[in-house]
């Protein structure tokens, strides 16, 4: 190398000898991290057309040179090229700062498979995969990795569960913002546009600490996509239609990238559907409205850069009517009829039960490198979430929500990135958090959530450490301070004798009465401490083993804390403690992965053991002017949750190949000796597909999907007397459906078409064999089947 | 860039959102329609059933029957009122009444229930061996049940229970249970008649 530069030194010298010039520029790079030399880079001068590289000390020299400008574009293996220009009215040394890592160089260009932190345990979909849910919600499209399950309200609310955990115990990121969309509620879905993504990671292991201190189920984060820094404006339209619901969505999303490091994009999405069916009948008012719409735009460079982003997503989504119901008889009578109470002819109309939602989400982010240090990272942040539940009303009040909550959430994050130092990076930061809840008056109906204000504030600091070239460990500690100041009206008699509070807490009790109720200012505050430890170590046939282990602690969200009153949907009364304490858990897991196309595998154990797990259970019957209620009550107990999740690939042929996946996984209360109550059952899915690059990408699967009757489960069934027919009658609540297996085809293919463009075909059906069946993580399942067949079509062109 | 230049940018940055920080913090403060002490009032809660009769033979024979649970679902339980026993073998006119009594003066929710009288129907069981008859109409002429007659038997004890239906089919099979919809009332008096 050495020599190849001085020959070409020699050469050059040659040919400048004939010119009048007498300038030499001196040239030396080093790494933009740790100021090493940089060795063998090629150093071209555009304006010469001449070349030369750097030698052992990253130096290069540039004789006769003439006075004006010099450019110089300088490449290396793994390295960023860059350009610099220098004005030359004499002899000239200059320092020039190159990027050598690899990994940020992807930042840069187009994001490759990279983690959250190499040690972490997580499953990703691509983009690609994506397109396949584009009009479902993202947790249908989660349902597809394994250890990922969903608690269902219906088919189109669908809250994403990972091993038996959501709401408040999934971190779910969106674009770097952690999302707060009420997600206390069973039947509050996360308010995300499936297509405004780039990438979705599940997160199932402990490097979660950035994000929060509470992911004790684990973390989902949506990622955009990453642009190659050139002059180009590409987009992408597509379109679906299903069968069932009659309905489908519309989605268009536009790039434009400049070669200086500037990008926007827009993006808008409609979705409508009507009734679904289910296999024998029409799932009447269970139609789903959706828009949605996002703009990014920003500046990328390696050194420094921007991104703003916002997203809007308003969503209507109709509930089953025959799931309003008035008392406990209603309930037992729709438990024991079978078919719903009410099945009406399919209609696009959303009627009442519904809710209405809207989400702003808007984002400002600025980065910037110091050469030998690392990269500061500022992000400013805020979330309006406004939620209506529209329920059946007397009088005039059918348009006047039951419910009516606002909550605006802001943040400021810093986060610090060292990554000047050989084998370690650290990545430190704090948080800032102000959230406000408002119910707002005039729902006629006093609120289920009452105001609110908290305050957030948490600072972290995890390091990542190069043990050796296969094995990597790290470690992270965050805490967190929060305070939670509430207002809040009390009935005299469940303050002072139901729940003991004039006792536990009169410091909150104002001592104002009215309508027999007391106005009450209850505060929280709490500290949450949480730490994670992580391995990493690559063994041969591209093997790899992770181990993690976490603490996660959550303070008590405010459901958990203040719900008082009925809800309609569950036809049961909800009932928050302020007495809750935070929850805290261990968790372990482990991974052993085979990356590989031919076969690969991934087996994932996993074993939580959760101190003041919060759980809502039914803890009896309450007699109301409506008859007979089941009260379910929050309470905590002490919970274990272990299991294991399989993956395996394979390729059968060139042509074929298999998919498989296994998830078991047992939830116990162990304070009580019962099993904890909504676990996913065991479940696994096996699928054939073929493929053929030559015919036009040519996909067709096959895929089937069985999930078990879940077993154990908590008995809280109870007797009640049904004044009607004068007779004691059985709450069957708590009783699972039978297992269930359901086939899908899925095909796909792509047509050039125009002159650049590509065209997406693809043509699915979901439950082949129109089998009729009950999900026990779905909460209507008293009242309904699941959905039946659907033929879907999907058509994207990609320009 | 020295170190100075290189403190004095993250300072300004960091000013800069401080200020994007609290813009936001103001624009929440403004748009707040927060409403204080002002809490909503339960518009549609149903405090108090009254089921009242009279014996047609003798006006001044008024049995009241009436449930009443000041504080709504949950809290504490209702109680019941029984003004006293009907006389056997007479003939009743009642009227049933709903009210909410937290509001002052009490809504007479009835009303509601009256004008959307086909949305709504009540129904009638009994264990004392009475007859009980709805004798007014909504105007697809199906039953409402806001006024009834009620014929006595024999002497004895038994209950009332009133169910109060949203959204039943209508028409139906008379019953309760087969009319579907969601019960906004069911509450059960004991009685006797003498």
């Amino acid at each position: 190398m050495r020599l190849k530069a001085l020959l070409i030194l020699i050469i050059l010298s040659q040919l400048g000898f004939a010119q009048d010039c007498n300038y030499t520029f001196l040239g030396e790079l080093k790494d933009f991290h740790n100021n090493t030399p940089i060795v063998g880079a090629t150093v071209y001068m555009q304006n010469l057309d001449k070349y030369t590289t750097s030698d052992v000390d990253g130096k290069f020299k540039i004789e006769k040179l003439c006075l004006g400008e010099l450019t110089l574009v300088i490449s290396h293996v793994g390295c960023e090229t860059k350009t610099v220009t220098y004005n030359i009215d004499s002899d000239t040394y200059k320092q020039i700062a190159i990027e050598h890592h690899i990994e940020e160089l992807n930042e840069v260009t187009i994001a490759g498979n990279s983690k959250l932190q190499n040690t972490s345990i997580q499953q990703s979909i691509s983009k690609n995969e994506l397109a396949q849910y584009s009009d479902k919600s993202l947790g249908d499209a989660l349902n597809s990795i394994s250890g990922v399950t969903s608690l269902n309200t219906g088919n189109t609310i669908v809250k994403p569960m990972i091993h038996g955990l959501h709401s408040s115990r999934l971190l779910i990121v969106n674009n770097n913002v952690r999302l707060f969309d009420q997600e206390w509620g069973d039947e509050h879905a996360p308010n995300i546009d499936i297509n405004s993504g780039g990438r979705i990671d599940v997160v199932k292991g402990a490097n979660t600490l950035r994000y929060g201190s509470d992911a004790i189920g684990g973390l989902i984060l949506i990622r955009p996509e990453n642009y190659a820094a050139k002059d180009s404006l590409f987009g992408s339209t597509s379109l679906s239609f299903n069968t069932n619901g009659l309905g489908g969505n519309v989605n268009t999303e536009l790039v434009k990238t400049f070669k200086s490091g500037f990008y926007a994009k827009t993006q808008a999405s409609y979705k409508a559907f009507g009734d679904f069916e289910a296999a024998n009948y029409n799932l009447s008012n269970t139609g789903v409205k959706s828009i949605n719409t996002s703009a990014r735009f920003g500046y990328k460079s390696f050194e420094k850069g921007f991104d703003a982003y916002y997203s809007f997503v308003d969503n209507t989504i109709g509930i089953l009517s025959a799931s309003h119901i008035g008392n406990v008889n209603d309930l037992v009578r729709a438990i024991n009829e079978g078919t719903p109470q009410v099945i009406n002819d399919f209609s696009y109309d959303i009627n009442n039960p519904k809710q209405e939602i809207t989400h702003h989400l808007g984002k400002v982010e600025a980065y910037k490198r110091f050469q030998g240090f690392g990269k500061l990272t500022l992000q400013y942040d805020f979330q309006i979430n406004r939620r209506k539940e529209f329920d059946l009303r007397r009088g005039d009040r059918e348009d006047i929500p039951v419910i009516d909550l606002r909550l605006f959430t802001t943040s400021l994050q810093p986060n610090l990135r060292i990554d000047a130092l050989d084998k370690l990076t650290i990545n430190t930061g704090f948080l800032l958090r102000y959230q406000q809840n408002d119910a707002i008056s005039g729902t006629g109906v006093s609120p289920l959530i009452p105001d609110f204000d908290k305050s957030d504030a948490g600072v972290y600091a995890t390091g990542n450490y190069d043990l050796n070239h296969n094995t990597e460990i790290s470690a992270g500690f965050r805490y967190d301070f929060s305070r939670i100041e509430a207002e809040k009206q009390y009935r005299v008699t469940d303050w002072d004798d139901t729940y003991n509070y004039d006792e536990l807490f009169p410091e909150f009790n104002s001592g104002v009465i009215e309508n027999s109720r007391y106005l009450t200012y209850p505060e929280f505050t709490f500290h949450n401490v949480s730490a994670s430890l992580g391995l990493t170590k690559q063994f041969e046939n591209d093997i790899q083993l992770f181990v993690n282990y976490g603490l996660a602690s959550r303070m008590p969200n405010p459901s958990e804390l203040f719900s008082d009153g009925l809800h309609h949907s569950a036809a049961r009364i909800e009932i928050g403690k302020l007495t809750m304490q935070k929850e805290v858990a261990n968790k372990f897991v482990a991974s052993i992965e085979r990356n590989n196309d031919d076969f690969g595998f991934s087996v994932s154990p996993y074993y939580k053991y959760i101190n003041n797990f919060v759980q809502l259970i039914p803890t009896g019957t309450t007699t109301t002017i409506r008859g007979a209620f089941p009260v379910w009550e929050y309470n905590q107990v002490d919970a274990r949750i272990f299991g294991v999740d399989i993956d395996i690939n394979k390729k059968i042929s060139n042509q074929f190949s298999y998919n498989g996946s296994l998830s078991l996984l047992r939830g116990d209360n162990v304070s009580e000796d019962t099993p904890l109550i909504h676990m996913p059952a065991t479940n696994f899915s096996n699928a054939i597909t073929y493929n053929n690059k030559k015919l036009n990408q040519l996909s067709i699967g096959i895929k089937q999907h069985t999930v078990l009757q879940q077993k154990r489960y908590p008995d809280y069934n109870f007797f009640t007397f049904d004044p009607v027919l004068q007779d004691d009658v059985y709450v069957d609540i708590s009783s699972t459906p039978a297992a269930y297996t359901l086939f899908s085809f899925n095909s796909s293919a792509s047509f050039k078409v125009f002159n650049k463009s590509t065209l997406n075909v693809s043509f699915n059906v979901e439950n082949l064999f129109n089998v009729s069946y009950r999900n026990y993580l779905n909460r209507l399942r008293y009242f309904a089947d699941d959905l039946g067949r659907n033929f879907n079509i999907k058509l994207k062109l990609n320009y | 860039m020295s170190n100075f230049k290189l403190i004095n940018m993250k300072l300004n940055t960091i000013k800069l959102l401080a200020v994007f920080f609290m813009s936001g913090l103001a624009f929440t403060s403004c748009s707040s329609d927060d409403d204080g002490h002002n809490h909503d009032h339960e518009e549609e809660l149903i405090t108090t059933v009254i089921y009242q009769l009279t014996n047609n033979a003798d006006a001044g024979d008024v049995v009241t029957l009436t449930f009443t649970d000041l504080d709504g679902e949950g809290g504490t339980d209702g109680t019941y009122d029984i003004s006293g026993p009907f006389t056997a073998n007479a003939n009743y006119a009642g009227t049933i009444q709903l009210l909410n009594a937290t509001e002052n003066p009490a809504d007479d929710i009835t009303l509601e229930v009256e004008e959307e009288a086909d949305e709504h129907e009540f129904f009638y069981t009994n264990t004392a061996g009475l007859t009980i008859t709805k004798t007014d109409v909504d105007v697809n002429n199906n039953p409402v049940g806001i006024e009834t007659t009620l014929a006595t038997g024999a002497a004895g004890t038994g209950s009332i229970t009133v169910v109060l239906k949203h959204e039943p089919t209508k028409p139906n099979d008379g019953t309760a249970a087969g009319a579907g919809g969601s019960t906004d009332v069911e509450v059960t008096y004991a009685i006797s008649v003498q």
